[in-house]
């Protein structure tokens, strides 16, 4: 924690951005997390292939980080598990049926303009600012 | 694709995901210390999407002139803001705030075997089956 600052924010997000932008140019898909995590679960879908080994390299770059540093590796738990259950299963729904996440709405879409991932990113944004206002004042 | 293709695929991943714990972003108290506005507010997630919305945003701006059959880009025109839309993406806010876990971090934490991840990833599955299932999500291929 002592040694994050918001550089390694910035340039976390530049490294998510260049590989959305990697995945999207040899996949030829909008690579949000949601949709290639969610379309696995479809027997149908033609292009498991680059899916599973993109969210494998997610993972196994992830666990990479956590070993070489210790700011990456920071987790601070903050809700009970079975919260966490609740939020998994609204994340999935919701995820879906608005068609994307913070990533595919929020990064692809509103990184080109596009007014459907702006709206969504907008309302995801706020509903959960209200969710932490009202679960801290409910709870805490 | 091609195997070369493959490990290319492979290393996107690998950005993404050092991208998500470099940046703070699967720890779910600096995103619940960004969503909490009114609490002691960590601008951390903000910067997080100024540098991907950026580089993502003038990146493709970039490719679109590559464009060629080798290079296809998937179409990036706004869909209508419709009910699906909006319903979706209040659902998906309330889980959010509720878990400070989207569905990149909560993968991302899968592979140091944190028990949130363990819990969370398997029921943000059957939420996502439930929503192809009865709400007619990711029907189009």
């Amino acid at each position: 924690m002592a040694d994050y600052t918001l550089w390694h924010a910035l340039t976390g997000g530049i490294l998510i951005g260049l590989g959305s932008l990697l995945a999207t140019a040899l996949s030829g898909k909008i690579p949000g997390i949601s949709g290639v995590f969610g379309r696995l679960l479809i027997p149908a879908t033609p292009d498991k292939k680059w899916r599973f080994l993109f969210l494998l390299g997610l993972i196994g770059g992830a666990a990479l980080s956590f070993l070489l540093w210790d700011s990456a590796a920071l987790f601070r738990p903050m809700r009970p598990l079975v919260v966490m259950g609740l939020a998994g299963l609204l994340v999935g729904l919701g995820t879906r049926i608005g068609g994307g996440c913070t990533s595919g709405h929020g990064v692809c879409g509103v990184g080109t303009g596009a007014k459907d991932s702006i709206a969504a990113t907008l309302i995801f944004v706020g509903v959960a600012m209200v969710t932490v206002l009202i679960y801290n004042r409910a709870v805490l | 694709m091609k195997a070369g293709r493959f490990f290319l695929i492979f290393l996107a991943g690998a950005l993404f995901g050092t991208g998500l714990a470099v940046s703070g972003m699967t720890d779910p108290g600096r995103v619940i210390g960004f969503l909490d506005i009114f609490g002691s507010w960590d601008p951390a997630l903000l910067f997080v999407m100024a540098g991907a919305v950026g580089v993502y945003g003038l990146g493709m701006l970039i490719l679109r002139r590559f464009q060629n059959q080798n290079l296809k880009l998937p179409s990036t025109a706004s869909s209508p803001i419709d009910r699906q839309l909006i319903i979706g993406a209040v659902i998906f806010g309330v889980g959010w705030g509720l878990g400070g876990f989207c569905p990149g971090p909560a993968l991302a934490n899968l592979g140091t075997l944190r028990i949130e991840a363990l819990l969370f990833v398997p029921a943000m599955a059957i939420g996502m089956l439930l929503a192809q299932r009865f709400f007619g999500a990711d029907q189009e291929r």
